[in-house]
């Protein structure tokens, strides 16, 4: 046994209201650079849904992720090691940039600009952040939400073909008739990542102290196979310096004991993290099992009960300190996951064992129980509307149990539960025994259940123990030191230092953006930044 | 004139050659890259990239074949002098063609492609410009001149001065009676190989052979790691305003 700590993260999607702060703090602090105008390290979909990249899960389109080959062995999907090389040349597994979307950026000049008097308005355009041309807005991070387009390619969603035919009928497009939920999406920090399996080079690396996976900027070539090789299409290429980039986990947010930037800025305060105790050596065989819809249980199996008198001994020994251990004792994403096994991991059947898990949505359901005439206190009456949702638990059970429908009716049983049975406590002070029979748990369970995800106290959300490096103090001291910037600064946490061929990370006075490129954007008269284009004209 | 040419330039250009990695390599692990622009345009790519690597791979076997292997060896081995003609020939021309082939497309989608042509740099314009101008040189001396040609037998001169390099015994005077597009095309070959650590054709040297025998997952531990209490961010970050204070 090899054990190891694993930074994780739970979504409770009941909670996310698709607001996209996560999003915009995440750009605003990793990805506000040129050459990841289209990246979004945190982005969140609305599904049903095809997503962002277009269609990201249909690994027969992208072959990502990985599979077992004829003889049962692990193999990554888009093929082995000479294949690999042998598609260096091109990739035909990349998606481009018209499957993420072209970005673009407006001429706000042309408002500010405007003279006092005119008779008609002054409209901006959207030009692209790519070519400088005007171009229409066709797709992005989040095109569907609000129901964008759902209705025409909403039943494009991967998961719907995978979906039984009947089930897949029960989901419908149309206004009023419709329902839709919110997905944040970051990158999984997986325990067998594939995009770490597929660079050539050696660049991608899991860190064995906190199971962060990172690009290493200095040795990353651009062979671009990680981008392919991600199911999650979370490994970004940035166009302007040719390297792959993907979300960091903050981890210099996380190494000083701080959530990730997503989380801290979580407005329906529903993101966990926490650290989750594994045996790595269990890992290949957890993703290896012949059965998809045994993965979840193998995954479970691969994480360690920090309470096992056991496995504290055994992280003792291999030398992980005290603190991580009391970190691992109460951390919110160890309950979630293992304890009330509410917590279900995103497209399990790709075998990458993601690190990013999910509390599945249950907001329809006892307006459900309310619409069919039902007793929403009643244990059967809620258990038998979960099975009749406007969203089939079949389609969630696409997303978060390779299909297997009971798993995530017996999640969304419990949160149903949880909340009858807080209902009637605190309404009628009487404690619904059927209910917590149904779901096997306890009342003082249910009750520190509803605790971590109704109250969601900012330390009980997250529990992270700093980092044991004498960095830690360092990389405080330097991000304390900036005073305008804290992560992206140039020489910050992560970050290359700047040299002359490197795109910088903020703009500066007289800045061109990268040498040999024109810069979209240059410093007015006024000091203030502004297009080089001419929104008449198109290119100036 | 002849020393100038055919002995100071080669080694001037290995020199920057050797030392222009070296500095790369020490100075710009950061731009040591592909420069990747598949993301941007991958019609043309699809199709030119490989023409274009492959047809690569097989002049510059030809290259060594031709340059480095002595005549006598392949005359040892009992290649008669027509096999190993016919052979370079069309060995040549095939792997020259796709070259060119390769090469075109990748050029053309520079130009049709606002999306790349806005991230070409200088430095690619520049190492675009020297690889046409490589691959014509070595074209019309290849189908101009021994495929529809007279013919030329390097071997006997171009080959054993490129090795005399290497050997350092050079010797000029074997060059001085080449047709002119082979002059030009072993001056340009060296001058390419002067340019080659300054673009983005270092990413040739990482080819990543070793991805074949490494294990799939990589884990790395994080520099440093001494394991003592880190005081808190609060702390550290008084205890730091005032240098930046006083750097102000």
């Amino acid at each position: 046994m090899r054990i190891r700590a694993q930074v994780a993260m739970v979504m409770n999607l009941d909670k996310c209201i698709g607001c996209h702060t996560c999003s915009v703090t995440c750009k605003q602090t990793w990805t506000n650079r040129e050459g990841t105008e289209y990246v979004w390290f945190n982005n969140v979909e609305t599904k049903p849904g095809i997503g962002y990249p277009k269609h990201y899960e249909d690994q027969d389109r992208w072959h990502g992720g990985w599979k077992l080959d004829g003889k049962g062995r692990l193999t990554l999907r888009s093929g082995g090691r000479i294949k690999r090389l042998t598609r260096l040349f091109a990739n035909p597994d990349l998606p481009s940039i018209d499957d993420y979307y072209e970005p673009a950026t407006f001429d706000k000049d042309i408002l500010v600009n405007a003279p006092a008097g005119l008779t008609d308005t002054p409209v901006k355009r959207p030009h692209s952040a790519l070519t400088g041309e005007p171009m229409a807005v066709q797709w992005g991070p989040n095109w569907e939400d609000g129901l964008g387009g759902t209705h025409e390619i909403g039943a494009q969603d991967p998961n719907l073909a995978r979906m039984p035919a009947e089930a897949a009928a029960k989901v419908r497009f149309e206004f009023e008739k419709t329902f839709m939920f919110h997905l944040p999406r970051i990158c999984e920090h997986c325990l067998n990542p594939a995009c770490v399996s597929a660079c050539p080079s050696g660049a991608m690396y899991k860190r064995e102290e906190d199971g962060i996976v990172l690009v290493d900027q200095d040795r990353c070539r651009g062979w671009r196979m990680c981008v392919s090789a991600c199911p999650y299409k979370k490994v970004y290429v940035n166009h302007a310096t040719g390297k792959a980039e993907k979300c960091t986990f903050c981890f210099p947010r996380i190494e000083a004991g701080q959530p990730t930037i997503c989380s801290e800025t979580c407005v329906g305060r529903l993101r966990y993290l926490g650290i989750v105790l594994y045996d790595e050596d269990a890992v290949l065989a957890a993703a290896s099992v012949p059965d998809e819809r045994d993965l979840l249980d193998a995954q479970r199996a691969v994480f360690l009960d920090p309470a096992d008198p056991a496995v504290q001994e055994a992280a003792r020994e291999a030398g992980m300190p005290e603190d991580w251990l009391r970190a691992a004792l109460t951390s919110p994403v160890w309950r979630l996951i293992s304890e009330y096994k509410i917590a279900l991991p995103l497209h399990p059947e790709y075998r990458t064992l993601p690190m990013v898990w999910y509390v599945p949505p249950l907001s329809p359901v006892l307006d459900a129980v309310g619409a069919a005439g039902r007793d929403d206190t009643d244990a059967d009456d809620v258990f038998h509307t979960i099975r009749e949702l406007r969203i089939p638990v079949e389609y969630l059970a696409e997303l978060f149990s390779a299909g297997d429908a009971d798993v995530v009716a017996g999640v969304l049983m419990k949160l149903a539960a949880m909340r009858s049975y807080m209902r009637a406590r605190t309404l009628d002070g009487t404690v619904a025994g059927e209910l917590l029979d149904g779901i096997g748990m306890t009342a003082e369970q249910v009750e520190a259940m509803y605790r971590l995800l109704a109250i969601a106290k900012y330390d009980e959300r997250y529990v992270i123990p700093v980092a044991h490096s004498k960095d830690a103090a360092a990389l405080e001291a330097q991000a304390a030191a900036q005073p305008d910037c804290s992560l992206d600064c140039a020489g910050g946490p992560g970050m290359h230092e700047t040299a002359a061929t490197v795109t910088r990370f903020h703009l500066v006075d007289g800045d061109e953006v990268h040498p040999g490129r024109a810069g979209l954007s240059a410093r007015r008269s006024d000091g203030r930044l502004g297009l080089t284009v001419n929104p008449v004209r198109g290119a100036s | 004139m002849n020393t100038l040419v055919w002995i100071v330039l080669p080694y001037l250009c290995l020199a920057v050659f050797a030392a222009g990695h070296v500095w790369r390599w020490r100075r710009d692990q950061f731009g040591w890259t592909t420069h990747t622009s598949q993301l941007l345009e991958n019609r043309l790519l699809r199709l030119g990239s490989p023409l274009f690597h492959l047809g690569a791979f097989g002049v510059i076997g030809g290259h060594a074949m031709g340059l480095l292997v002595p005549s006598w060896v392949t005359e040892a081995a009992g290649i008669s002098e027509h096999l190993y003609h016919v052979t370079a020939v069309w060995g040549g021309t095939i792997t020259g063609v796709a070259l060119v082939t390769g090469l075109a497309l990748l050029i053309a989608r520079r130009f049709v492609s606002g999306r790349v042509r806005r991230v070409t740099t200088t430095m690619d314009k520049v190492l675009y410009a020297a690889l046409a101008a490589m691959v014509t040189l070595g074209m019309v001396s290849t189908v101009g001149v021994n495929l529809l040609g007279d013919g030329y037998d390097y071997r006997e001169t171009i080959a054993v001065w490129f090795r005399g390099i290497f050997w350092l015994r050079p010797e000029p005077e074997l060059m001085s009676g080449a047709p002119l597009v082979y002059q030009l095309h072993a001056l340009g070959g060296f001058l390419f190989l002067a340019l080659w650590p300054f673009t983005r054709l270092v990413h040739v040297w990482s080819a990543p052979l070793a991805y074949l025998w490494r294990p799939y997952v990589v884990y790395r531990r994080r520099r440093g790691g001494v394991p003592t209490p880190p005081p808190v961010p609060a702390e550290v970050r008084d205890r730091a305003l005032p240098a930046v204070s006083g750097r102000r």
